[in-house]
């Protein structure tokens, strides 16, 4: 543990990529395979699962620092990290012992799950009296699950490799599946991971899927891309990206999450096998891209999303879930073809093998993403605007000479694109504003956002004379006063501004603070501003009635009075017609 | 009620004198001479002997000052007045204040850690204590200040060793030197930014010994940057002024960098929790050691410590100021503290404590503030 959290520091504190993969390099040589194997699961992403509940572990180290609640949630509130915060608070360690990282993964923590309340706190403080400042804080994060220490996945993947000696391609292919939550990192596995590259590595299952390659959002006009017939132009589905793996008689769909999914779709295992027994049947490795969508078979257009998530959130899939939301793999891209890799081939060779073998193959559930042509990129912007009707979400531009490449990285970012249809956007209120955490820890960062519920009266509008008559008393109002209008929240949103504007904006949340509800501040309504997002739904969960999907800020209305935000009619009139 | 607060800062009645006034006043006592307690264009200034130097240097040598000894006292109007080392930079003092047998005493900024550059802190009994509370929470416990240097320093070799900058933001007024005065001189020279050596200067003049310092248009032999430790104050970052160093690191100093949230905001790659303030416990044994029974909390965790205190029986009340304070100047403050200290400079910082006090008139309390030397 010691070694662990004596690397944390160090990839806290640089900001240079190289300094990280240095660090976990040399963490890598000197850390037993066991404890190795599992701080690549840790800062790879891996969440052990939680084996002492946040509260009572919050209870606990409040205890041990003699604090009153109230005092340890300011601090709490300062800090922006339960786990810093208790770092921070704990008295000075007294007696230093050390333990290696698997170790605590798998026998202490696990340990503690189901045990009584008293009986975990115990254990906890006398783990925090034999550890110091960083120990204490790796342990809370391995607590609650989740050390994000600013280590990407791909970061991680460098370091092994650098440290094996191997392709950073195909430490990434052995890494796939090391953080899903039932496969537990042991020595075998790490040592797989860093076998040498001929070496027939034993922990690396059969059904393991390529890294997906991902685009780059297309910012610059598509004319920039030269002309159309370069490119291959498919529809942007909103789906689930998957691998769907048939090898050796068997299929295995993974998902981008690296979530193997086979299971919570068997009409697309039963229409991969079979695919599978018509074109590769000697069991030869076939490896296909695509979306996992739900789809019936007799609609033009896919179910929405939410349709999609139902099959992977319900615990069983009873066959009226099968039912409502039919499953099919559309596919987009070939990865394998008997046994081989054929990720370094154009874009167009492994178009054209897709097409053929699904063509040949002719199972229902399992189609190829059609290929949309037209003749130049204004008539391409013309049919993407129709995306919504079709149930997509744009275009995916992907170069026709172009290799499958890995992860989003820069260099290769030019190959694929996505070229979204623009998002839905509606002028809003902000309402609500909470604290946010880590790097923006005690600045009010995270806002939550309102329309109003009807459209201004003519004298809210501020049509002067009409409202200075009525101030004056000269105007008879035999009317009853119309109630004032007020504001619904319907979304929130943390992400797009600058830090320049976080800081303007928290300065104004200060300012015009109504009243304070632990983190959150309601704010007397003064700033408006251009929310955009991908989706809006009818929700009663929502007290406005409507729930809308990745919801963010386009800019900061400077110019627009807090009467002239949109209503909740406007929102209305964006739903999709039933 | 020895003092009060007025529109342009805590009066005494008695004494007809204001305590670091943020407006324009005929005559002022100055706690230190940071911008947000030293403020320019009052009548008559009374302030510790040691903060001549600086005070002169921020506000003009033509200002009218008076200066006592620490421990010396005048009467006025029956309002007897002595300052008391309070170990925040050089010059910064407490302020007794006794009319009728009743003390109090106003802190100013302090810090209870001993520091090379100026006197340590003093406890004074008293009545009625009014103290800051920047860094007044449980959560700000700062190591001593000798494991942060060995820290520093240890970074600087590697650098030097790297052939690397070595670039540490930190105010330009009492933290720089109070760096310049604790690292170990002997790993490479040392280069002080336009706005801190002037302040360089007054401190030498008061006799604090520093090692050697020169500006960068000093440095003929370029070879010499890739081994210096260079002193900045935060608004240099990003300036076409560090990019003379070749392949700098960066690091800033200050209490915030307690925090990882803030270390994360400043981006730099390494943060030194050194500070000029009392940490929590600090605070609490300040306090303590006045045997006062009221407490007045002007500036930083305000509500907390006045929490805090009442629940430990002591009558404890906020005093509304315009002094940096609160979670705010985390952020804002640590921007404010670029304040240089040049005369040229003055104006922007006085400026920019206006606008954080409009800030602070319209929200009921201390959310905001141009804090400097956290």
């Amino acid at each position: 543990m010691k070694a662990f959290a004596a690397l944390y520091p160090e990839l806290d504190a640089s900001t240079s990529t190289l300094h990280k993969v240095d660090a976990i390099e040399r963490y890598l040589g000197r850390a037993a395979p066991v404890d190795a194997a599992w701080a690549v699961y840790v800062l790879a992403g891996g969440k052990p699962r939680q084996a002492v509940p946040s509260r009572l572990m919050r209870e606990a180290a409040r205890e041990a620092a003699g604090l009153p609640e109230w005092l340890f949630d300011e601090c709490y509130q300062a800090v922006g990290d339960l786990a810093e915060t208790i770092a921070h608070l704990l008295p000075p360690p007294v007696a230093p012992e050390d333990a290696g990282l698997a170790e605590w993964l798998t026998r202490r923590l696990p340990g503690l799950r189901g045990a009584p309340a008293g009986d975990a706190k115990a254990a906890l403080r006398g783990w925090w009296a034999g550890l110091d400042w960083n120990g204490r804080f790796v342990l809370c994060k391995l607590i609650t699950g989740g050390l994000r220490v600013g280590v990407s996945k791909l970061l991680v993947i460098r370091a092994i490799a650098r440290f094996a000696g191997l392709d950073d391609t195909l430490v990434a292919q052995r890494m796939i599946g090391y953080t899903d939550a039932r496969a537990t990192p042991d020595a075998a596995r790490f040592l797989a991971l860093v076998a040498p590259a001929d070496a027939h590595a034993p922990g690396a299952a059969a059904g393991h899927p390529y890294p997906f390659f991902l685009a780059h959002p297309l910012q610059q006009p598509p004319e920039s891309l030269g002309t159309p017939d370069g490119w291959l132009v498919e529809w942007k589905w909103d789906g689930i990206r998957a691998q769907l793996v048939l090898r050796a008689g068997g299929a295995w769909l993974w998902s981008r999450g690296e979530e193997l999914v086979t299971e919570r779709f068997p009409e697309i295992e039963r229409a991969a096998r079979a695919f599978a027994a018509a074109v590769a049947p000697a069991g030869e490795g076939v490896v296909l891209d695509g979306e996992v969508l739900a789809w019936d078979a007799d609609a033009s257009r896919p179910l929405p999303f939410a349709a999609l998530q139902r099959r992977v959130t319900r615990r069983t899939l009873t066959p009226a879930v099968l039912r409502a939301s039919p499953a099919a793999f559309v596919a987009y891209d070939l990865l394998e073809w008997r046994g081989e890799d054929w990720r370094t081939r154009a874009q167009a060779e492994r178009r054209a093998m897709l097409e053929s073998l699904l063509d040949a193959a002719a199972v229902p559930g399992l189609s190829v993403s059609p290929r949309v042509r037209a003749d130049d990129w204004a008539a391409l912007a013309a049919l993407r605007a129709g995306s919504r009707e079709r149930g997509v979400e744009g275009f995916m531009l992907k170069r026709l000479g172009a290799p499958y490449g890995v992860g989003r990285t820069r260099s290769e970012g030019g190959d694929w694109w996505k070229w979204k249809v623009d998002p839905f956007t509606v002028d809003a209120v902000l309402v609500y504003a909470q604290r946010g955490h880590g790097r923006r820890a005690s600045l009010y960062t995270d806002y939550t956002f309102a329309v109003w519920d009807r459209a201004a009266d003519r004298t809210d509008a501020g049509d002067a004379t009409d409202a200075d008559r009525a101030d004056r008393g000269t105007v008879a109002t035999d009317r009853p006063p119309a109630a004032p209008r007020t504001l619904l929240p319907f979304a929130k949103a943390y992400s797009g501004l600058t830090d320049e504007e976080i800081r303007r904006v928290d300065a104004v949340v200060r300012r015009t603070t109504v009243e304070k509800f632990g983190p959150v501040r309601s704010v007397a309504p003064t700033l408006v501003f251009e929310l955009g997002f991908e989706g809006i739904a009818r929700s009663p969960r929502h007290k406005s009635g409507i729930a809308v999907r990745f919801p963010r800020m386009l800019r900061w209305r400077t110019d627009k009075r807090v009467e002239d935000a949109d209503t909740i009619d406007a929102l209305r009139a964006l739903l999709p017609s039933r | 009620m020895l003092l009060a607060p007025r529109p342009e800062g805590l009066y005494c009645e008695a004494g007809d004198f204001f305590v670091d006034p943020w407006r324009p006043v005929p005559r002022a006592v100055i706690t230190h001479a940071h911008a947000d307690h030293a403020r320019p264009g009052h009548g008559a200034y009374l302030a510790a002997a040691p903060a001549e130097g600086v005070l002169r240097a921020r506000l003009g040598a033509d200002i009218g000052l008076r200066t006592l000894d620490y421990g010396e006292a005048i009467e006025s109007n029956g309002v007897r007045v002595s300052l008391h080392p309070a170990g925040h930079v050089l010059g910064s003092a407490q302020v007794r204040i006794e009319h009728r047998g009743e003390v109090w005493v106003v802190s100013g900024d302090y810090k209870v850690e001993p520091d090379p550059t100026c006197a340590p802190f003093e406890p004074v009994r008293c009545h009625t204590f009014v103290t800051e509370s920047t860094f007044g929470l449980p959560i700000y416990r700062w190591a001593p200040s000798a494991e942060v240097f060995a820290g520093v320093n240890a970074w600087w070799r590697a650098n030097a060793d790297a052939g690397r900058a070595s670039v540490l933001y930190c105010y330009a007024f009492g933290k720089a030197q109070r760096i310049l005065a604790g690292v170990d001189a002997s790993i490479g020279p040392i280069v002080c930014h336009g706005a801190i050596e002037p302040l360089n200067r007054a401190y030498r003049a008061a006799g604090v010994a520093l090692p050697p310092t020169r500006l960068v248009s000093d440095v003929k032999d370029r070879t010499d940057l890739s081994r210096a430790l260079v002193l900045a104050p935060p608004s240099a970052g990003g300036t076409t002024w560090i990019r003379r160093f070749p392949d700098p690191s960066d690091a800033f100093a200050s209490g915030w960098m307690a925090v990882r949230g803030a270390r994360r905001r400043r981006a730099v790659d390494r943060g030194f929790v050194l500070s000029d303030h009392a940490d929590w416990p600090g605070l609490l044994a300040a306090i303590g050691a006045t045997g006062a029974q009221r407490v007045f909390v002007t500036h930083g965790q305000v509500p907390v410590m006045v929490r805090w205190l009442a629940g430990q029986g002591l009558d404890a009340q906020s005093f509304e100021t315009e002094f940096a304070g609160e979670d705010g100047a985390a952020i804002d403050g640590a921007d404010a503290g670029t304040v240089a200290s040049t005369d040229s400079s003055r104006d922007s910082s006085t400026d920019s404590s206006t606008d954080s006090s409009t800030v602070a008139g319209t929200v009921a309390g201390t959310d905001a503030g141009s804090g400097e030397a956290t």
